[in-house]
């Protein structure tokens, strides 16, 4: 069976629908791999077997019963341990979360199991999602399997080295600054982020509100656009979500796989084409351009001046946001509460409970958020940040006057060394310099492997207007046919 | 603390008070404002919650537009404006009582702004200005245990209740309320009853500053005549009319003992005592809280379509003012008459009373005399005790002359002890005037031959004298006789 895990989730649909592989044995096949695996690896933080062998088992039996069956039906998938998934435990990579089952499931979820997707279980993360290398998880990093010295990116470095691992073909992410699309692109798989407001986040533990956005995780574009568009769509359990008809995503990648981009216009980023990344990252994306061009895609060179303080504007808002969403972690209601001996007010619990449950980077954005949203301190912080957000949000609408979609490396750097950039965030923060002005503006995105440097997959990052997101599959999967994805050395 | 003592007509005198009221009332919507939990009052603890109001990871409110909707009435009865656009915000502080630690409130973009409410005290029109009307929701309930104090403060155990997190507050703020003089308690509680008055008139509310669904904040500060306004104080925990006059005058006397030993006034926030009818600080703390308001990003902006503020505009109903007006006219009332009526808290049952037949005068007579009577003495609600058609029916049968003012009243009292109907209770108890002649006459009868001497005395033309064989009457017939009738027909066998 272990030629199952090797296949994209389009083909072990179309195998389950067919009869000649059950869901069971599908599922059985990743759950060994997991086991076989993770203790290298360590994508996952909680995998749930017994869950997903019984949700296989259902598939299998509507299948025998007739019942139509969803494209991905009986497919395995791995969650980001940020989703709220009921009674499994859900921890955001945080000690404070430790033990936490919560009563509820996402929206993200309840539409991965309507569509009879089996979940694994839970991936690892940075800690509430607030990094770039996966090494700010209380419980451990997770390793690249390129090389399992280098970190997988972050923070949804579990998801896309689980992927990438063959421990499954399919996983969910969050991008708030990069953390679908910088994973992607250092582990060579595919990374969405769809746009803001097209996919709930009703159940996904709050990082940063107007930034955090689910997506698809998966080894192929076709893949990443089929789970797209079973997680997509409006939820009136969430304000911020748009009430109108998903993108059609998944026509756009196969009309992308045909391999004609002829009168698509790509808008290369000046901005991004320069300083700040490495040689060999701006040489592979520059190859992976002239392949779209040679695809009939008509290149044009656009200027975004503001992107350039997008970063400055992302780590205001980013840790304004969180400094109040992660005031609810007290310790009072659920989780971790540390010093409730009798003797001391609830005050100090509070106060040790998020001392001891808080990592360092959680701590520092929370200071930083405290600290931004401050009296006297709000309009030259937050306000301001506000205002670069409105500005960049006019770049890309000016850029998408003259051009389809936009292209930038993912991220400037491939994986990097374990612990060689927890030192100095602000190294650790540029992971994201060219992921975050999408976030900002709200605006689809995706990576897609783009070759290799120094033997390290690389990502091209496609961006889109605001509720095109079938663009992207188009350009990304054009790609993908001439460049096809990297295949990674065994474990 | 000020040893020193002014009697209230010296410190109004030395200093102007300007006065401010923070208002919240709690709607009566169906649901909570950001999820789908029930909003009654009074269940088990903690029956009433979902992710969203227990603040779980991960659930998101949304907006309840039945609460939006009850807002912009509001709005409108206080003769705001209604923002075209407006946003709901983040006010960040660590409180167990509410569960995300921040409370999703209005800041600087409320729904309503810019109205005014006029009040009248002696007969003289007051208008107080309301700075803005906003949409919040309201936080869980603590139960503090083994603390002297009931504060969380000393406490050994503290348990919380989130039936309430989440159910829709609207405050109301005013603008700052200058040159009432010595009668700005009486405006504060004037405003508070009118308010009040104009709630409910519009349905969203129970309004029941007992039950805590209407709550209110007093800020004062005093100046001398001419200088700028001085530093004002919050007043908190005022929980009933009475006590928002008691607060207002018991922080005016304290802040003019201070200021006149050449004390400074402190920001801060009081708490009002009901018993001693002071004022007593709260935690300075509080006021160095810095609530870090942001906009709240897991909500879109509100943007109330002007068709729709229109529709509800045209809507609203009559002013409470406006059928006070109509009322008084259409019942003949003098201001002082009216007054009573209002103070017995009878406007609304007179109203519906005469609408079921009675005269505006016999209505009155009843809510205002022995029903108002019995509502003080037993410290009840006047509305429970009986109802309008209760009070209309014992009327009628006054006019049909089954009952005497005074068999009424035992009638009356009867259905207030819930016997029934005011036909029911004159049935069971047998109250129904003897109007049959002859059953009467026999009585007369009996009662002139139990009388001879009497007799005599009225056949020698001594009528007077007739008082005694009419009592005699009364009393065989147990008071049911019409006392009237009883002395004609004795009248009839003696001289006739
Ligand atoms: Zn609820």
């Amino acid at each position: 069976m272990s030629e199952l895990i090797h296949k994209p989730a389009a083909e072990l649909a179309a195998l389950i629908a067919a009869g000649e592989v059950s869901s069971v044995e599908v599922t059985r096949a990743h759950l060994d791999r997991i086991a076989a695996v993770d203790q290298r690896v360590h994508a996952f933080l909680h995998v749930d077997a017994e869950g997903a062998l019984a949700a296989a088992a259902d598939v299998d039996a509507r299948r025998a019963d007739g019942a139509a069956l969803g494209p991905l039906a009986g497919v395995p998938v791995a969650v980001k341990d940020v989703l709220t998934t009921k009674g499994v435990p859900t921890t955001c990579g945080s000690k404070i979360l430790e033990g936490w089952r919560p009563p509820y499931d996402s929206t993200i979820v309840t539409r991965l199991r309507a569509a009879g997707l089996v979940i694994l279980g839970k991936t690892n993360m940075d800690e509430f999602a607030m990094g770039s290398s996966t090494e700010y998880s209380a419980f451990g990093p997770t390793f690249n399997p390129w090389d399992l010295t280098r970190i997988p990116g972050g923070s949804g470095g579990g998801s896309a080295a689980s992927l990438v691992a063959y421990e499954a073909p399919l996983a969910i992410g969050s991008d708030t600054g990069g953390s679908i699309r910088q994973p992607g692109a250092v582990t060579g798989t595919v990374g969405a982020k769809p746009t803001y407001g097209g996919t709930s986040r009703y159940g996904l533990v709050a990082f940063s509100s107007s930034l955090d956005t689910p997506g698809p995780c998966a080894r192929t574009v076709l893949d990443a656009a089929l789970l797209h568009a079973v997680i997509a769509g409006h939820d009136p359990a969430d304000s911020t979500s748009i009430p109108a008809p998903v993108p059609p995503v998944v026509a756009a990648a196969r009309q992308g796989a045909t391999g004609d981009l002829s009168g698509v216009r790509i808008g290369v980023v000046r901005e991004f084409g320069g300083e700040g990344a490495e040689p060999g990252v701006l040489a592979a994306v520059r190859e992976g351009i002239e392949a779209l061009v040679k695809l009939g895609a008509e290149p044009v060179e656009v200027s975004c001046p503001h992107f350039t303080y997008a970063l400055p504007a992302y780590y205001l808002i980013a840790p304004s946001e969180c400094s109040s969403n992660l005031a609810r972690f007290d310790g009072v209601r659920y989780g971790l509460r540390v010093g409730d001996d009798g003797t001391r007010s609830l005050e100090e619990v509070m106060s040790l409970t998020r001392e001891a449950g808080f990592g360092p980077e959680v701590k520092r954005r929370i200071m930083i958020g405290t600290y931004a949203l401050s009296a006297g301190y709000y309009d030259a912080y937050y306000g301001q940040a506000q205002k670069v957000r409105t500005l960049i949000t006019r770049d890309f609408t000016a850029a998408f006057e003259q051009v389809d979609v936009l292209v930038a490396p993912t991220t400037p750097f491939v994986a990097f060394p374990i612990g060689s950039r927890t030192s100095d965030p602000y190294q650790m923060y540029l992971a994201d310099l060219f992921t975050i002005p999408s976030n900002l503006y709200g605006g689809p995105a995706v990576s897609v492997p783009c070759g290799l440097s120094e033997g390290l997959p690389v990502g091209l990052q496609i961006m889109a207007p605001t509720m095109a997101d079938d663009r992207m599959y188009r350009v990304a999967a054009a790609l993908e046919t001439v460049v096809p994805a990297p295949v990674p050395p065994g474990l | 603390m000020s040893t020193m003592t002014v009697s209230y007509e010296d410190a109004t005198a030395r200093y102007e008070p300007v006065i401010g009221l923070e208002t919240h009332v709690e709607l009566g919507t169906r649901t909570k404002m950001f999820c789908g939990c029930p909003t009654e009052f009074g269940a088990e603890p903690n029956t009433h919650v979902c992710p969203v109001c227990l603040g779980l990871p991960g659930s998101l409110p949304v907006a309840n537009r039945a609460a939006i909707e009850a807002t912009i009435r509001i709005g409108l009865a206080l003769n705001c404006t209604i923002a075209s656009w407006c946003r709901f915000a983040r006010k960040n502080y660590f409180y167990p009582d509410m569960p995300k630690n921040f409370q999703i409130s209005q800041y600087d973009e409320p729904l309503c702004v810019d109205g005014w409410l006029d009040v009248l005290i002696d007969g003289q029109t007051v208008r107080v200005g309301i700075e803005r009307v906003h949409l919040e929701e309201d936080t869980g309930k603590t139960l503090h245990l083994g603390g002297a104090t009931g504060r969380i403060h000393g406490a050994t155990e503290s348990l919380v209740d989130y039936n309430r997190a989440g159910i829709p507050l609207v405050e109301i703020v005013t603008k700052p309320v200058p040159g009432t003089g010595a009668r700005a308690p009486q405006v504060a509680r004037a405003y508070v009853t009118e308010l009040r008055e104009v709630v409910r008139s519009l349905g969203v509310s129970d309004v029941r500053m007992e039950q805590g669904s209407m709550r209110c904040d007093v800020n004062t500060s005093l100046n001398r005549p001419g200088e700028p306004w001085g530093t004002r104080t919050e007043t908190k925990n005022v929980n009933s009319l009475r006590s928002v006059e008691r607060a207002v005058r018991s922080e005016i006397l304290r802040q003019a003992a201070l200021l006149d030993e050449g004390g400074r006034i402190v920001q801060e926030t009081r708490h009002f005592h009901e018993d001693t009818g002071d004022t007593r600080p709260g935690r300075s703390k509080e006021t160095a809280t810095d609530y870090r308001y942001f906009p709240e990003p897991d909500l879109v902006p509100l943007a109330p379509d002007p068709a729709w503020v229109a529709t509800l505009r045209a809507a609203l109903p009559e002013s409470p003012r406006a059928r006070r007006d109509r009322l008084q006219a259409a019942w003949g009332l003098s201001d002082h008459d009216m007054q009573s009526v209002l103070n017995a808290g009878a406007l609304a049952l007179i109203e519906t009373t005469v609408a079921a037949g009675t005269t505006p005068e016999a209505a009155r007579k009843w809510w205002l005399g022995e029903l108002s009577r019995v509502a003080n003495e037993t410290a009840a609600d006047l509305g429970t005790l009986a109802t309008p058609s209760q009070v209309a029916e014992l009327q009628k049968l006054i006019d049909d002359g089954k009952l005497t003012d005074k068999l009424a009243r035992t009638v009356l009292e009867g259905v207030v002890s819930g016997e029934g109907s005011p036909a029911e209770v004159m049935a069971a108890r047998g109250l129904e005037v003897v109007s049959d002649t002859g059953a009467l006459g026999a009585a007369v009868d009996e009662a002139i031959a139990a009388n001879p001497d009497v007799a005599a005395k009225v056949r020698d033309g001594k009528v007077a004298a007739a008082g005694v064989i009419v009592g005699a009457v009364m009393k065989a017939t147990r008071g049911q006789a019409d006392a009237k009738t009883v002395r004609e027909l004795v009248l009839a066998r003696l001289t006739g």
